[in-house]
């Protein structure tokens, strides 16, 4: 009469040991940047070409074709990375949520198949999966007898929304765990349902806690959007490139120019990693 | 639920019948024996780690056992049919750690089980809930988190909560082994009223003043199984086994 013990609540697949890892460090390195290392670096690329090019006399140069190109690299690059960023991020977020519930099934197979796909996209390097989903998928694609046809960043997009999916797999895992067991047990014992338990009374509490973790590899995402310029995708990093050529490859341009562009990227994560800090010591407080 | 012999009061509420219980290796239960009659109040006692937890989380089915039967108004717990959300409408359980729910404010605790589970209409659920907050003294802390609630007021929120199932039987496991002296006394006073009302009560409790003054039947627990029970004047001032004695003479 021994039948498996079907009232555990939660029995989540053991996690590799990568659960050690912090992956808030780039916030954390981020946020507690003092706000002067903006100027630091603005100070760097305006001492270098100084130096580099003080013997020719033309140390202001540089900075004339910088200035004609910061509209442009800002409009069509910069901002085609936030797109592609937030589109990321919408993507990643909706399937990890769902990858993530996964996890949690009570269906032994469902909670499998989730977390290998947690850990594959999750320990792979983003640039490998990013080739992959550029050559594996095609070019158009055929609904209904119409062929369509779509640029090669959307492919982009997939192919680097698969490891955020992955990373928020976790963090709803992780939120989802850290919630105690008794939370379980009493809605249980009020006889709700598992589903009433996760979504009224589990997900409420660990909501805000999946906050700072997720801006935190929003910020990482956004970070990692130049990979798609190796792709041929025209982002900010293509771009640059493109603006040095057309001003003659002279060599006096590459710091100012990748220099801008790392400013640009700091400009725009600097706030978010300090608002993430932010969020998690306001959040850690309350249970 | 298997559907037997329909169940009357005459007949025990709750009775278990030779229940065994193991995790993996571990015996916990060992061939337990009750019967609750409807109305009754019947106290648990032993020391820590007899199982006196495990045994009456098999009851409303948050464990479940290897052997034996548990039957609740005469039906089976122990079974794959069991449909236990009927079950659980009619157990409500308090633990020791009160188990509120944080996000929600006092009243809201109370509220969210009839109003998800039981489908009632919100008007009516609210004016219950009140009722019951005001029943265990805490009318003016219906508006505060768990947070802000000493854990007396918590334990009291969180038997609020389950009452509001009405059910036909609660469970308390050690509902004061948490609180400090001051508090456990309002807790106590709140369960010697539920049990005056006819509430059939089980209870495990550490609390042998308590156990005397409310419980119809004790029964003393040591490694799995009954040692003794009895009547609350027999079992303190009469005990015969060897067991008991020792441990009652270290309690009280
Ligand atoms: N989920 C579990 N998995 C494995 N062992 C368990 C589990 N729950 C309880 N046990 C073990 O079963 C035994 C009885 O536990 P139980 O909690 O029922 O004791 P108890 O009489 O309530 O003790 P206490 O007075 O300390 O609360 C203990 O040895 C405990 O370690
Ligand atoms: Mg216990």
């Amino acid at each position: 009469m021994t039948k498996p013990n079907n009232f555990a609540v939660l029995k989540p697949t053991p996690s590799s040991a990568s659960l050690q890892y912090d992956p808030m460090t780039v916030s954390r390195f981020l946020g507690t940047m003092s706000p002067w290392t903006l100027f630091a670096i603005f100070a760097v690329l305006l001492i270098w070409p100084t130096i580099a090019s003080a013997q020719s006399g033309e140390a202001v140069r540089p900075f004339n074709a910088l200035w004609r190109w910061m509209p442009f690299l800002i409009t069509k690059g910069f901002l085609f990375n936030v797109l592609i960023s937030f589109l990321c991020l919408v993507i990643g977020t909706g399937a990890g949520v769902v990858l993530g519930l996964g996890q949690i099934s009570q269906r032994r197979f469902i909670r499998a198949v989730s977390w290998l796909i947690t850990q594959l996209f999750r320990n792979s390097p983003w640039l490998v999966i990013l080739f992959i989903v550029m050559l594996a998928l095609p070019y158009e694609m055929t609904i209904f007898g119409e062929v369509y046809y779509y640029p090669a960043w959307i492919k982009a997009v997939l192919g680097l929304s698969l490891p955020v999916m992955a990373n928020i797999s976790e963090i709803v895992r992780g939120a989802i765990r850290s919630v105690p067991n008794t939370q379980w047990e009493a809605s249980e014992a009020l006889a709700f349902t598992r589903n009433q338990t996760l979504w009224r009374i589990i997900l409420p509490q660990c909501f805000k806690r999946m906050i700072p973790p997720w801006m935190n590899w929003y910020a990482i995402l956004t970070m990692a959007t130049p990979l798609v310029s190796i792709l041929g995708v025209d982002d900010v990093v293509n771009l640059t490139r493109q603006a040095i050529v057309a001003e003659n490859n002279r060599p006096e341009l590459l710091m100012p120019f990748f220099g801008f562009v790392l400013i640009l990227f700091f400009a725009y994560c600097y706030p978010i990693a300090r608002l993430t800090l932010r969020l998690e010591r306001k959040f850690a407080v309350k249970l | 639920m298997t559907t037997s012999a329909p169940w009357t009061p005459d007949q025990p509420i709750v009775s278990l019948r030779d229940v065994y219980k193991s995790f993996g290796s571990l015996e916990v239960l060992k061939g337990i024996n009750i019967d609750i009659m409807k109305g009754e109040v019947i106290c648990i006692i032993g020391p820590s780690g007899s199982g006196k937890s495990t045994l009456i989380r098999c009851i409303n089915a948050l464990n479940d056992i290897q052997k034996g039967s548990i039957k609740v108004e005469g039906q089976e717990v122990h079974t794959d049919k069991l449909n236990k959300l009927e079950l659980r409408k009619k157990i409500g359980m308090v633990f020791q750690q009160y188990n509120l729910f944080p996000h929600k404010t006092a009243l809201q605790n109370v509220m969210m089980a009839p109003l998800l589970v039981l489908k009632e209409d919100k008007a009516s659920t609210e004016k219950r809930a009140r009722e019951l907050l005001a029943k265990v003294r805490l009318a003016d802390k219906e508006d505060a988190y768990p947070g802000e609630l000493s854990g007396g007021q918590q334990q009291r929120v969180a038997i609020a909560r389950s009452l509001a199932m009405q059910p036909d039987i609660m469970l308390f496991d050690e509902v004061t082994a948490a609180l400090d002296p001051e508090t456990v006394k309002e807790v106590l006073l709140t369960i010697k009223e539920l049990a005056a009302e006819g509430m059939t009560c089980i209870l495990v409790t550490h609390e042998m003043g308590f156990a005397r003054e409310v419980a119809d039947h004790i029964y003393f627990t040591d490694r799995g199984v009954i040692v003794e029970h009895g009547a609350p004047e027999t079992f303190f001032d009469n005990a015969q086994d060897e067991r008991t004695k020792l441990f009652l003479s270290q309690i009280l």
